[in-house]
């Protein structure tokens, strides 16, 4: 189970049930991912019947905080607050008193005091959900934080390939070019590992951290080892990291030559994943996204039901009969 | 050199077990302490109406002396004073302290030298040294004026906070400096290598996301700085070793004949990056805590006398500060309340240091490294003392901090080993 250092002993809250929250899929344990998913697969089954509605969380209050521009991941979250009744309320930090220099324990703060059920935060520095956690009573969903987690993204592509190949343990899964800066990359390898399937890591070798391998994955520098892979699980390049000076790889065209994923470079069958937004031509060939193999827009979709479930799995499991691997205690330290 | 409250306290000591290595001490005895000076040791010694303080049970050892400290005065007396570092200090044990110039404005001219000294003297609970800066406001491109730097008291000089990067100036620091006859500490780090570095690079950076400050960040400048002096045979003091590769490129020079010394911190002596995954900003330093077998490499350095020094690198940073998320926060923690402590727990009571082998690294070995005189246990020697409880043990809480900070490591841990007194320069300067 994961803990929380908290800083100061004058900063532990009182004694109080422990709050559960999805910072990491380190959090979590193989049956809370199971339960995850199948919830996801219930959610889906009652969109599907045209009830676009559950009362499920009426009268709770989700904040959506994001100090990243974000579109499917911040839309998704409050789509699925609102399908389950919640309320909702989105901050920016743009035009928010962050733009006047706000610290994060202060916004947090102020968050915390209209008593917000769930925060979902997403911020670009590692280990802000965390804290956000320590000065709110909120139950926290981390929807990225640096180049750390993405917890939700790996749920909901463990979900798709789940609906989509029938399985996850067993599967092997070739990921794809800049995992160095990829938080997508970092949740999914933890996830997978989780849920038993065989991961390799595919880009070249400034782009795969080094010590990676001790996360239980294979690496490979030559983009033939996705061949061997059922899916291919594209990663987004940055421009940034690409820019002059940055040296990461010599030109974006070196890269698409040598590691972009096209067709040529699949065989029939392969599944395609990429978490969005692609740079068609880029590390994806656009007849790559565009085929019938891609499940792009199948995670968008998968991305819905898998955060109302995890919403639904903080509101309503705890703090009594949770199974221990979800809780994420505070002040446990 | 040093800078500080004296006294001449009378003092009988009784019943300790006195322990100096140096002079080939451990019994128990009692020790009188006459106008501030040793005057005897002995069994059943006379009290000539001097307070008497009953430590059977209890160490006493020559007082520590911490080579690296920031007081982060001038400038940020939010964080740090004299006074209060000081008195931090001699809650640690320590009877002497060594000033980091990183201040602001650095100390790089003897006017803002004379004027700590003048400060330190009037109210430095235990005695300071100041080291100057290498280059002007650490800019790394002139030199200070060092000769004049050192009548004015420099211990020693350093840019620490960054390193001296480009090699010319540096070989001309080395050259330079030979005229003042004080050392040059060195802050090893090839800024191309680490920038950006949050913590070691290893598998616990590649899982939480972090961008890397690689081990050879810094052992490529250890290499470097160690080739400079060897040619320009002048000594060197490296500052806060990390890596286990900088720890053998020193042991090698040093067995080439270099005349360099080297010091650890009891953060990177005690835990690994495994510490950073609770994401804490009290766990963020520079250079970082790196792998199980660097930590390892340290310890046996400082076993074998490699690594001659224990230096806190007594980092103290406004609350504030520390409260962000961890790549936001300032690298740096405290150290001068816990280092005996913390060591004493980790390293002796579990058996891979030996008592007598850590108070030395902690006294004499620092005080050696930059040509002081190292506290003794000597009839004749001014009273620089600590009395240890080895069997206490306590939760570590922000309350007990003399510090302005409390940007330590170690808070909520329970650690064994409490100091009892402190004398420094022949004065009481802390009971608990």
């Amino acid at each position: 189970m994961a803990e929380i250092r908290v800083m100061r002993q004058d900063l532990l809250p009182p004694k109080e049930p422990p709050r559960r929250h999805l910072i990491s899929i380190g959090d979590l344990e193989r049956h809370d991912v199971e339960r995850l998913l199948g919830t996801a697969r219930s959610f889906e089954r009652s969109l599907e019947r045209e009830l676009k509605k559950l009362p499920t969380l009426r009268g709770k209050t989700v904040v959506n905080v994001f100090y990243e521009s974000s579109t499917r991941t911040s839309s998704s979250f409050e789509l699925a607050a609102k399908r389950l009744s919640a309320d909702t309320m989105s901050i920016k930090s743009t035009g928010s008193s962050v733009d006047k220099g706000e610290s994060l324990k202060d916004t947090s703060l102020t968050l915390g005091a209209y008593d917000p059920d769930v925060i979902v935060i997403r911020h670009p520095q590692i280990g802000a959900p965390q804290l956000v956690a320590q000065y709110t009573g909120a139950h926290i969903v981390n929807a990225g934080d640096g180049k750390h987690q993405h917890p939700t993204q790996a749920l909901l592509d463990l979900y798709t390939m789940q609906a989509e190949l029938g399985r996850i343990e067993g599967l092997h899964v070739a990921i794809v070019g800049d995992v160095l800066h990829s938080r997508v990359a970092r949740s999914n390898i933890q996830a997978l590992a989780l849920m038993g399937a065989r991961v390799t890591l595919v880009g070249p070798p400034t782009l795969i951290p080094r010590g990676i391998g001790e996360a239980g994955c294979e690496v490979s520098h030559e983009i033939d080892a996705i061949k061997a892979a059922d899916v291919v699980y594209v990663l987004r390049m940055q421009r940034e990291r690409m820019a002059e000076g940055a040296n990461y790889v010599p030109s974006l065209r070196e890269y698409t030559a040598r590691w972009g994923v096209t067709p040529e470079r699949l065989r029939p069958g392969q599944k395609v994943m990429h978490p969005g937004p692609m740079n068609r031509g880029v590390e994806i060939d656009p007849v790559v996204a565009d085929a019938a193999d891609a499940l792009i827009e199948r995670q968008v979709r998968s991305g819905l039901v898998v955060r109302m479930a995890v919403l639904y799995d903080l509101l309503t499991h705890g703090p009594t009969g949770v199974q221990a691997g979800a809780l994420h205690e505070i002040g446990a330290a | 050199m040093l800078f500080g409250k004296q006294g001449s306290d009378d003092l009988v000591i009784r019943g300790a077990r006195v322990v100096d290595a140096a002079e080939g001490v451990d019994a128990a005895l009692d020790v009188r302490v006459d106008g501030g000076m040793i005057a005897q040791l002995g069994t059943d010694l006379e009290t000539n109406a001097h307070r008497i303080i009953e430590a059977r049970g209890l160490v006493l050892a020559p007082a520590f002396v911490d080579p690296h400290v920031h007081l982060r005065t001038p400038g940020r007396e939010d964080e740090e004073t004299i006074a209060s570092g000081t008195a931090a200090a001699a809650a640690g044990g320590y009877c002497a302290i060594l000033a980091m110039p990183n201040t602001e404005p650095v100390v790089d001219s003897a006017t803002v030298l004379r004027s700590l000294a003048e400060t330190a003297q009037a109210e430095a609970e235990v005695p300071v040294g100041f080291l100057a800066a290498i280059t002007r406001n650490q800019g790394g491109a002139e030199l200070t004026e060092m000769a004049e730097l050192s009548e004015a008291g420099a211990v020693g000089f350093t840019d620490d906070g960054r390193p001296v990067v480009a090699p010319g100036l540096m070989r001309r620091a080395f050259q330079y400096s030979a005229v003042t006859g004080r050392r040059l500490a060195l802050h090893c780090e090839e800024p191309t290598l680490s920038k950006s570095g949050q913590m070691h690079e290893g598998a616990v950076s590649a899982e939480l996301g972090f961008a890397g400050y690689p081990s050879v960040a810094e052992s490529l400048m250890v290499e470097r700085d160690l080739a400079l002096a060897a040619y320009e045979r002048q000594p060197v003091h490296l500052l806060h070793l990390s890596a286990h590769e900088s720890v053998e490129a020193l042991s090698r020079a040093q067995v080439a004949g270099v005349a360099a010394t080297a010091e650890a911190t009891p953060h990177h002596l005690c835990l690994t990056d495994e510490a950073v995954r609770s994401l804490d900003a009290n766990v963020k330093m520079n250079p970082p805590l790196r792998a199980e077998d660097d930590r390892q490499a340290l310890v046996a350095g400082l076993r074998d006398g490699t690594i001659a020094a224990i230096a806190t690198d007594h980092a103290p940073h406004a609350r504030h500060e520390k409260e962000v998320p961890f790549e936001a926060a300032p690298f740096g923690v405290t150290g001068l309340e816990t280092a005996f402590s913390a060591l004493y727990t980790h390293l002796v009571a579990s058996g891979l240091l030996k008592l007598e082998t850590l108070l030395e690294r902690m006294s004499a070995g620092p005080a050696r490294a930059y040509g002081l005189d190292a506290p003794r246990i000597v009839v004749g020697a001014p009273a620089n003392l600590v009395l240890l409880d080895l069997q206490a043990s306590h939760r570590v809480s922000e309350s007990e901090f003399r510090s302005r900070s409390a940007n330590s490591w170690l808070l909520g841990e329970t650690v064994k080993g409490q100091v009892r007194l402190t004398v420094a320069a022949g004065r009481v300067a802390f009971e608990g």
